[in-house]
């Protein structure tokens, strides 16, 4: 019974979407506020039909019901209960009923707290999320049901792939998704934006906090999955340049210059066309993402799909919205007046630069990814494109960004002094070149590479302290003062300095991790002893479990640093029985923002192979994100974008009548 | 996430040189190495059968006296192209490796005709933008007048 009904409430959330598709748009045209209104009410009620089915498919996994296929494929009766849970979405249908669900999640927002937006543009822009929605429910129906019974249940399940069998599974996909599919709200407030051929600086106002809602999402989607990675997989790589790593970057790095072209749409009246090209580029990486990973045509290691029919259908989904969209944007675009002008040499010429860089960056990764598979379609040639390429390419291009970055928001709007920003700077470069100096006598003979990238990443931290100095005016005026303008300085202000300090302390992290990692792999028996940068690990025994649907090898480490006991470290191997696969737990031991890491590997007569790791300061890579979406949060929180729009919202209110 | 290839435990204690200058060498190249059954990991990394088996081949033309090159060469005259992560800059890849700087240089001068021919057009067509009329002034300096006391708190 849950199922079917659960497969019914997808169908009438289809019906939904189609009607919330279409009666806007007409409602639009004729100027008629009834039909404009339906947009909201069917948002709001496809939503509670998605969730009404998502919660369908939930309930069927955690009673373990096997009589429907997904659930039999992917759950097991011992699994723990929160995986169960999660289990829902760690599958191709159940992920794609998460996608939808998020998407009718976002537009039931737009619908519930958009009464400030005028009445035509909310109708566009529920309209445009109903096509999106409409297409992605024919997918599940029509491909990848997630309701489908066998005729003969059996009794057992074939449980969750065991590496998806932890708490980042949790965490990851629902965080990816927001990210992903939020920025389907800038996308519709863009082809909104075109239909309607008008376009202002209350549009930005409108469209920043749901694109920073989306891009902190995916910041921390991307930051948690690499560090789901990292202490999962037992190699202590968290960042592998994977097809599927790649799709999500793309829409991130996108994302954030969509984010910065915003500001100075918002704030000066400028860069409106590519505003809004940004818009539709960045929800088409995400589109691009999703048929990628779903798809199965990168035969990725995320890839669970190999049916050729879905991968047509996403393509077609695919080239339908982003040719609609770029089609409709090379149609309308010249109908937006552009206005602003500004000198080179200005913040918006800063944000400009960004832009640039930032967009180079997604070609680059986006060339890499699907170069590959062009040249096989084309010529029948394999090439793999791996690491060493993006680092490569990928990297040379986020030296300048970043080496720009402090300036971007010293300089005046229109026209900035460039030697002004720099002498405010003063200080940071100080910091940054003492940090080279420093680190490169300490390093004496290593690396020359390291302690430049070092120097760049503490400028970029400087820089943000530094602005944030010049702007409260600490040091010039009394503490009192300073911190009294500290208050009263805007949250966005706030904001944008803790995410660029952010980026610094990733890079801090990336650079001591991939340049000081030290390492140890050897066979161990009981008792032995292993030394890695100044800690010894002392073996003191393995020992067997029983787990709820799995065996599980513990291996015991003392860890002692100069003769003297820390802690006690417990890496293990899981094997799975009913999958026949098995894990690698590895153990983290936390020193400050230092790591130590351990990961099992085979035993053979009764030594164990083992790796451990010194990571030095590995952390930071993982904070600096944190520190980007605790940044994109201050800024989210601004009394300029809570108030939303210029107009009052009760008179806006006042002018509907009841709905 | 990552599924496929079986829980990675890569570099195996055995297959270490007892030479730590070559067994860096062969680390260095293993990283630029595809496992070829595994999904875009190097055979530094993956713990497939065949990528041990690249592995020892590596460290054993490194013992033999190859130098980088021609390890890497004997690879990909095994193995093919697939083989490296990082693709040879050869007519096939020509695209590959072009791209992005050439987006980069495209994007900036696009950027900076765009914004002459803006400028140009703005102070050809319609000089009087860039100066305030008589009564804009006026306005200018009463908004001034009436925002100073606020500046100076």
């Amino acid at each position: 019974m849950i199922a079917e009904a659960g497969h019914y409430a997808l169908v009438l959330a289809l019906g939904l979407a189609l009607i919330q598709s279409t009666v806007p748009l007409l409602g639009a045209r004729w100027g008629d506020h009834a039909l404009m209104n339906v947009a909201r009410s069917s948002a709001l009620a496809q939503l509670l039909f998605v969730a009404a089915s998502f919660a369908a498919l939930t309930m069927l996994h955690v009673m373990s019901d096997f009589s429907v296929v997904n659930v039999f494929e992917n759950s097991h009766s011992m699994k723990p209960l929160l995986y169960k849970i999660t289990g829902v979405w760690g599958n191709h249908e159940g992920s794609m009923l998460l996608w939808v669900f998020i998407l009718a999640l976002f537009g039931g927002l737009v619908a519930a707290f958009g009464n400030n937006l005028p009445l035509s543009l909310r109708a566009h822009v529920l309209a445009v999320q109903g096509w999106i929605a409409a297409a992605f429910y024919l997918f599940i129906l029509v491909t990848s049901n997630p309701f489908l019974r066998i005729a003969s249940p059996p009794i057992e399940g074939r449980d969750l792939n065991p590496v998806l069998q932890d708490i980042g599974l949790a965490v990851h996909p629902p965080m990816l998704y927001l990210g992903y599919v939020g920025f389907s709200i800038s996308f519709s407030f863009a082809v909104a934006a075109l239909i309607e051929g008008r376009i202002d600086a209350a549009w930005a106002r409108w469209v920043r906090p749901w694109t920073l809602v989306a891009w902190i999402f995916l910041t921390l989607g991307i930051a948690m999955g690499s560090y789901w990675a990292y202490y999962e997989l037992g190699w202590g790589g968290w960042w592998f340049w994977d097809p599927v790593e790649n799709a999500s970057l793309m829409p991130w790095l996108a994302g954030t210059a969509l984010l910065h072209s915003a500001v100075v749409m918002e704030k000066r009246n400028a860069l409106k066309v590519w505003t809004i090209l940004l818009s539709i580029l960045t929800f088409s990486l995400s589109l691009l993402g999703t048929f990628l990973v779903r798809s199965g045509v990168l035969t990725s290691v995320h890839a669970f799909a190999t049916d050729p029919a879905r991968g047509v259908f996403i393509l077609l989904i695919l080239c339908l919205f982003i040719g609609g969209s770029l089609s409709l944007y090379a149609w309308r675009a010249s109908a937006l007046k552009q206005g602003g002008l500004f000198a080179p040499i200005s913040r918006e010429g800063a944000l400009v630069l960004n832009n640039l860089f930032l967009t180079t960056a997604c070609a680059t990764v986006f060339i890499g990814t699907l170069y590959p598979l062009a040249l096989e379609v084309v010529t029948g040639d394999k090439i793999s494109v791996g690491a060493p390429f993006f680092n490569l390419t990928f990297g040379p291009l986020f030296v300048p960004l970043m080496a720009a970055m402090p300036f971007g928001p010293l300089l005046a709007w229109k026209r900035g002094d460039l030697l002004g920003a720099a002498q405010r700077l003063t200080a940071a470069g100080i910091v940054a070149l003492v940090a080279i100096a420093v680190v490169w006598a300490w390093t004496y003979g290593g690396s020359t590479f390291a302690p430049l990238a070092i120097g760049l990443a503490v400028f970029v931290v400087a820089g943000a302290l530094c602005d944030l100095a010049e702007r409260t005016g600490l040091f010039r005026v009394s503490l009192g003062v300073a911190l009294r303008r500290a208050r009263g300085l805007p949250r966005a202000t706030w904001g944008a300095a803790f995410a660029h300090a952010g980026v610094g302390i990733a890079l801090i992290g990336i650079v001591c991790e991939t340049t000081w990692n030290s390492e140890y792999i050897g066979s161990m028996m009981p008792s032995d002893v292993a030394k890695v940068a100044g800690y010894q690990l002392k073996l003191d025994g393995v020992t067997q479990r029983q787990g709820p649907n799995f065996r599980e090898m513990i291996a015991q480490f003392t860890v002692s640093l100069d003769g003297e006991k820390l802690s006690v470290m417990r890496p293990s191997k899981r094997d799975f029985t009913t999958r026949g696969s098995s894990t690698t737990e590895a153990a983290l031991l936390s020193r400050g923002a230092s790591q130590l890491y351990v990961s099992l590997g085979e035993t053979t007569a009764g030594a164990i192979a083992v790796r451990i790791y010194h990571k030095p300061l590995v952390l930071l890579i993982w904070w600096g994100p944190v520190l980007m979406a605790f940044g994109g949060l201050l800024s989210l929180s601004d009394r300029r974008l809570r108030v939303g729009a210029p107009k009052p919202a009760k008179a806006a209110r006042a002018l509907q009548p009841a709905e | 996430m990552m599924v496929g290839c079986p829980s990675a435990y890569a570099v195996q204690p055995d297959e270490i040189m007892s030479d730590p200058v070559k067994e860096a060498r062969a680390r260095d190249l293993s990283r630029e190495l595809r496992c070829m059954v595994c999904q875009n990991q190097s055979i530094d990394d993956s713990d497939a059968p065949l990528a041990r088996d690249l592995r020892l081949l590596v460290r054993e033309r490194i013992g033999s006296g190859d130098s980088d090159s021609q390890v890497m060469d004997f690879l990909v005259a095994r193995y093919g192209e697939f083989v490296l992560l990082k693709p040879r800059f050869t007519p096939h890849t020509l695209l590959l490796w072009l791209l992005p700087p050439l987006a980069l240089i495209g994007g900036g001068l696009a950027l900076w005709f765009y914004s002459r021919r803006r400028s140009n057009a703005a102070a050809a067509t319609d000089p009087s933008l860039l100066h305030l009329t008589e009564e804009e002034e006026a306005r200018l300096q009463r908004l001034l007048a009436a925002d100073a006391p606020d500046k100076r708190a």
